[in-house]
């Protein structure tokens, strides 16, 4: 007896109505936060959502905010899709964007047509060795991945900030030298002054391709449905000829280069130099991400777009509420998602008996 | 000069970090034990400092802000409960969204309360039981004159009897290591996972009050990365309360030297690391392996 695939199991249930329902809430709940400060929700939320969305210099800020979110929730996204559970997009971030500016100063004078692809390699370069080290400790010594990222991150902060406050600093300041003007990826107000004064630059199109990229490795390689098939199912992987140990330390390094990418946005598109402390979370923000966008690359844009919004909502609404309630709301819309899933779940395993045992009485 | 580094003084900054490690990781002990992975320690902590000063601040009575900062733990603690327990939803993910949702509510509170991004008004201090007979040295005096030091203490021999010795620790153990067989024989998985997720709470939060009285106010982001070091220390004293009491002792050993060396050319940065690349070292089996409880972080679901 075969029982036909439910509506509710489909994949537009998994990817649009839980992802929603779950904004949704976080909202609502967002809402009994902004009433206990006295304010209006329904005036807090339409400033955030018009000063975000409502005018050119909003969506340049916004999606400034989306591109390293792209980024990161594509690099725990690739390792989630292998089985792995990658924290360490934070550090990896951090170890690639703070390379990208140490290339970057040492290469000035070198042609842009050699020098943009340089940096972006080194971001990437930085963030995959960063991925190696748990990736490799995974695969040969069974050594926890969420474990050894966790603790990763805070020896790359560490690692930095000696390196940015002793070795590489402009003096008196936290960042490092500029790098070479033939590094600089171009500025969307540079063509379109509708944007003027918002950051906002080419390393949005990187991160699009970057999706797209990481959609055809992983959909429509050989070494994608390899990974996923480690990731479904390390056992049957080994016995069908798949060596999981190289898959794993493979997505690690996959996914520690793509967060690597980050500098590009920062360092190649913004300021210029690596300043300490230019991201505290983006990394974890890329887990929150990929969980919203059920670790599809296209779902990873939607979702990347909705947390830039309330990166930068949570400044536009700093004057009537704390811009915390920002992150309140994104903790909410993680919680709601990892429950709501396993919740819906539960209810389609209930229906799905119900009906077998139905079919069974009219046998 | 070594006579210098390691004063009374010293010692009593060793153990002024000490302290609220060894609870949070105590608590990461006993969450874990009972088969919840607990990332959500950092969280804990800071809305436990976060209470405390509220609590303080409102009644000017410590013991009150004491109260109110474990409160804060348990709700924060019941929250992942929740989540991990009943929902069986991920427990990392769990965690780090409850790290942020942490950081996020108290610096809303605060702004709420205090009008400051920043920082809170400035509380009263724990009150100190006199010591007469170590009346000669009046620094070791204050620091075993601090209720919390020897609570503490005591809290570190009493959780390795607690965890090895009584019934209690038993089946906490065992829910942890298998289930299935706790189950069978009639124990109670979800309930004695959730003693452990709530004595991970009620820890924690008396960590963050610790933070709290310590500093005499509650900073924004003042956990700063503790329940990460606690968590450290679980592992490489490989979940025994003594043996992750010791890890704390030790990185608050390094973490005092380094202030007590600063100017002396050793970069902060450098034994900052040392919590994180000793876990590292553990974990990879280079000094004796450390095991996670078998079903650590697994949901218990059950057969039908």
């Amino acid at each position: 007896m075969k029982i036909k695939k439910s509506a509710l199991e489909s994949s537009f249930f998994q990817n649009f109505v839980v992802p929603l329902t779950a904004v949704l809430l976080s909202f609502l709940v967002g809402a009994i936060f902004i009433l206990i400060v006295g304010k209006n929700p329904i005036e807090v939320y339409s400033v955030l959502f018009s000063q975000t969305l409502g005018n050119s210099y909003g969506i340049g800020q916004l999606l400034f905010k989306t591109t390293p979110l792209i980024f990161a929730g594509l690099s725990v996204a690739v390792c989630f899709k292998a089985g792995l559970f990658n924290i360490g997009a934070q550090g990896q971030l951090q170890i690639g964007a703070f390379l990208t500016a140490i290339v970057g100063m040492k290469t000035l004078g070198v042609p842009f047509y050699i020098e943009i692809p340089l940096l972006l390699f080194a971001g990437m370069a930085g963030g995959g060795i960063w991925g190696f080290i748990p990736g490799y400790l995974k695969a040969k010594l069974g050594a926890h991945e969420v474990i050894n990222t966790i603790m990763l991150n805070f020896i790359s902060t560490a690692l930095i900030s000696y390196l940015v406050t002793n070795v590489f600093n402009v003096p008196a300041t936290v960042h490092t030298p500029p790098i070479s003007p033939t590094g600089h990826l171009l500025r969307f107000d540079q063509i379109f002054p509708a944007f003027e004064g918002s950051p906002v630059n080419l390393s949005l199109l990187i991160a699009v391709v970057t999706v797209v990229l990481v959609w055809y490795y992983i959909d429509r390689t050989k070494y994608g449905y390899e990974l996923k098939v480690v990731g479904l199912n390390p056992r049957a992987a080994e016995y069908g000829g798949i060596s999981v140990s190289r898959q794993v330390v493979l997505s690690m390094v996959i996914g520690g280069a793509i967060a690597g990418l980050v500098g590009s946005n920062f360092v190649m598109g913004y300021k210029y130099y690596y300043e300490e402390g230019f991201s505290t979370d983006t990394g974890f923000m890329g887990i929150a991400v990929a969980l919203l966008g059920n670790n599809n690359p296209f779902g990873i844009i939607l979702s990347s777009l909705l947390f830039g919004m309330l990166e930068y909502g949570g400044l536009v609404i700093n004057t009537m509420v704390p811009k915390e309630l920002v992150s309140i709301l994104q903790a909410i819309v993680i919680i709601f998602v990892i429950s709501s899933n396993k919740i819906f779940r539960r209810i389609i395993v209930n229906l799905i008996k119900k009906k077998k045992l139905l079919m069974v009485q009219n046998d | 000069m070594i006579s210098q580094i390691f004063s009374i003084a010293f010692v009593a900054q060793t153990i002024r970090i000490t302290v609220p490690y060894a609870l949070a990781s105590l608590g990461g002990v006993f969450s874990e034990r009972g088969g919840v992975t607990n990332i959500a320690l950092e969280g804990i902590i800071l809305n436990g400092a976060f209470c405390a000063t509220v609590g303080t601040y409102y009644t000017g009575d410590p013991l009150v802000g004491v109260i109110s900062g474990i409160a804060g733990g348990l709700l924060t603690a019941l929250i992942h409960g929740v989540v991990s327990i009943n929902v069986k939803a991920d427990q990392i993910i769990s965690g780090i969204a409850i790290n942020l949702f942490a950081v996020g509510i108290t610096k809303f509170v605060l702004e709420v309360i205090f009008h400051s991004s920043s920082n809170s008004s400035r509380i009263a201090g724990l009150p100190h039981i006199p010591l007469p007979f170590l009346e000669s040295s009046p620094e070791v005096a204050r620091l075993f004159g601090n209720p919390l030091v020897l609570i503490s203490i005591f809290i570190v021999f009493s959780s390795q009897v607690i965890l090895f010795k009584t019934r209690f620790g038993l089946r906490l153990r065992a829910v942890g290591e298998n289930p299935e067989a706790a189950d069978t024989v009639g124990i109670s998985v979800t309930k004695y996972r959730y003693y452990g997720v709530m004595i991970s709470g009620f820890l924690a939060g008396l960590a963050g009050a610790w933070l709290a009285f310590d500093q005499h106010s509650f900073t924004d982001g003042m956990s700063a990365g503790r329940g990460f070091i606690a968590l450290a220390a679980m592992i490489v004293g490989k979940w025994n309360p003594l043996g992750a009491a010791s890890a704390c002792l030790l990185f608050g050993f390094a973490e005092s030297l380094q202030i007590q060396l600063q100017g002396a050319g050793i970069p902060t940065q450098f034994v900052q690391m040392i919590p994180y690349i000793a876990t590292i070292v553990v974990l990879a089996g280079f000094i004796g392996r450390s095991v996670a409880p078998a079903a650590d972080g697994i949901p218990y679901e059950k057969e039908k």
